[in-house]
């Protein structure tokens, strides 16, 4: 029973990967979904619904769809690999930055649209006040607009972080399915489905997903709990 | 001496236009018009909230708009403290940091210690520190909102008709640390309200806006009595403001009598101490004229004058006439019929003796 339990090396290398990929994939796009998000709920310019569209794009798109579009240009001769990969170095194209990134492009609509209705929530009565008291609009939104949408951009990182650990087609797609590189959670069920007796290692991998994804789900109520109760600027 | 507001400016909102110039060097001015006559646009204005199309605003002397010079001062670099009809304090921060919130952010040179304590005290809200604003009244509220405009250190005080959204007993909370701050603080104040009995109270100067325009700006005993503004569609009733100083009692009838500067008035004791100095206002329509002194007449309050100006015939059907009795060194507001002025013959100039029904203390 106790072996049945026991994952092994392969297994936790595809577990760690994936937290590992998923983490990244979420702190990576924070910074450009709060950018966005910022842009959508306040911006007024022209493009503004194109600009909206692209961005949920990978969420209407099947996800093969996104996974080859990326293929064709994040690759090691696409347009954006190659330039990349000669100034910079960098190749993504079936290594787990490359994973990363396709976790990203398909969680990052999440994101965008969590961080964009909180900062539409936000009274902007009370940024003129923070102006009216010698604030400026830096300030203003570092010390009010930033704290009150703090539990919006919570949930958007969270569901950045789940949909990051369930991506599937479009990493696939984009960085195959390399044990040790590339090699996430939900490709290792599936190569496990797809061999005779993988049976119990395909379950395995599917009580860790479960676990994770319910840890997450405690931690994101947990921490928009403690955030909404009191967010302390001083 | 410079004026402390020097403000004319001109903007479009949608189908209304805000044409506006005043100067005032009142403590406390009241910008006093009805719902939607632009009280509210002006104040933002001078807060920086609205970027008039043209004109100027000038605080003190320093220029903070001037559309032909291309100069407007952004909000948060003006120093103006705005109170608003919700208090605005931010739910995510404890009254404490709502309070030291401006004080932060003034300039490093100009910055003075937190008079916390201070603050505290005139407002009356040092038990509510370490409390969140989910957690306090409205009149708690309003008043942590006008001490964190006043910790800002700002050159001069925005409040937009702070008591508008408080039921009685709350108003009566906050009226006098208003009258504490006037008096006190030393820092002007605009004062925005739609209620005669707030703006009588604690104005020194008003601006009567109506739709827009100012339609008359002057000291509040002189603006409140003119039979000019009380003959317009829909104003208030002409009323006079008096100050007054309690001179004695008559301890067998329960009255107090007060020396004021339109002669000698007597009125209910009620809680009045010697030497008291109140403010007292008499409504247009409780005053009657008579060419002789009476003698057999159950009101107490005779005063003799004679007419220093009649108004236009007003109300429906042309109907009433507003005028001013000039009593000793002040003007007193009466209202009376077309026909009684007919029939008296009162013209500028004629003595009469003001019959006073009512006085209403304004200030104990």
């Amino acid at each position: 029973m106790t072996d049945w339990l026991t994952l092994s090396p392969e297994e936790w290398t595809a577990v760690r990967l994936s937290l590992i990929v998923a983490t990244t994939a979420m702190l990576a796009s924070l910074p450009l979904g709060l950018a966005l998000g910022l842009l959508l709920a306040r911006g007024r310019f022209w493009g503004k619904s194109l600009l909206d569209a692209v961005i949920h794009m990978p969420l209407i798109l099947p996800p093969v769809v996104t996974g080859y579009l990326l293929l064709i240009g994040f690759g090691r001769r696409g347009p954006i690999g190659e330039f990349l990969y000669d100034w910079f170095g960098i190749v993504l194209s079936f290594r787990w930055t490359g994973a990363a990134l396709a976790c990203a492009v398909m969680g990052f609509p999440l994101m965008v649209r969590a961080i964009r209705l909180s900062i539409e929530a936000v009274d902007r009565k009370l940024e003129s006040a923070a102006g009216t008291l010698g604030a400026s609009p830096i300030w203003v939104f570092l010390v009010v607009t930033l704290p009150l949408c703090l539990p919006g951009i919570i949930a958007g990182m969270i569901l950045c972080f789940a949909k990051a650990m369930g991506e599937f087609g479009a990493t696939i797609t984009f960085v195959s399915n390399i044990p040790g590189e590339t090699q996430t959670l939900p490709t290792a069920i599936y190569t496990f489905t797809q061999v005779p007796g993988g049976d119990a290692g395909a379950m395995r991998l599917t009580l860790i997903s479960i676990a994770i994804s319910v840890a997450a789900l405690f931690l994101s109520e947990l921490m928009a709990r403690i955030v909404g109760r009191r967010i302390a600027v001083e | 001496m410079t004026d402390v507001l020097d403000i004319a400016v001109r903007h479009r909102l949608g189908d209304f236009t805000l044409v506006s110039s005043f100067t005032s060097d009142g403590r406390l001015t009241a910008l006093f018009g009805s719902s939607g006559s632009g009280k509210t646009s002006l104040v933002n204005v001078i807060g920086g909230l609205i970027r008039p199309d043209s004109g100027h605003v000038r605080v003190d002397g320093e220029t903070l708009v001037d559309t032909e010079r291309g100069i407007f001062l952004p909000k948060h670099r003006r120093r103006i403290g705005y109170v608003f009809q919700e208090a605005r304090l931010f739910p995510h921060l404890t009254v404490r940091q709502n309070l030291l919130f401006g004080h932060w952010f003034v300039p490093r040179p100009q910055r003075r210690p937190a008079e916390l304590d201070k603050v505290l005290e005139l407002l009356g809200i040092g038990h509510l520190l370490h409390r969140r604003p989910g957690a306090l009244s409205g009149g708690e509220k309003q008043r942590v909102a006008i001490g964190r405009a006043l910790l800002a250190q700002p050159r001069l005080l925005l409040m937009d008709e702070p008591l508008a959204a408080l039921d009685e007993a709350r108003k009566a909370e906050i009226l006098p640390h208003i009258e504490r701050l006037r008096d006190e603080v030393g820092i002007p104040i605009v004062y925005v309200s739609h209620a005669l009995a707030e703006v009588a109270r604690l104005a020194t100067t008003v601006a009567v806006i109506e739709n827009g325009r100012v339609a008359a700006c002057g000291p509040t005993a002189d603006i409140l009595s003119r039979p000019d503004l009380a003959a317009r569609p829909g104003a208030p009733e002409a009323s006079s403001l008096l100050t007054a100083e309690v001179a004695g009692f008559d301890e067998a009838f329960g009255l107090a009598r007060l020396t004021t500067p339109a002669g000698p008035l007597t009125i209910a004791r009620g809680t009045l101490l010697q030497g008291q100095r109140i403010k007292i206002r008499i409504l247009a329509s409780d005053v009657m004229l008579s060419l002789d002194r009476l003698s057999e007449i159950s009101a107490l309050n005779v005063l003799s004058g004679s007419v220093a100006e009649i108004g236009e015939r007003s109300g429906l059907g042309g109907s009433t006439v507003h005028l001013r009795v000039a009593c000793g060194e002040a003007k007193l507001a009466a209202r009376l019929t077309a026909k009684s002025v007919a029939l008296l013959g009162l013209q500028p100039g004629k003595p009469v003796h003001a019959v006073i029904k009512s006085v209403s203390v304004e200030m104990p």
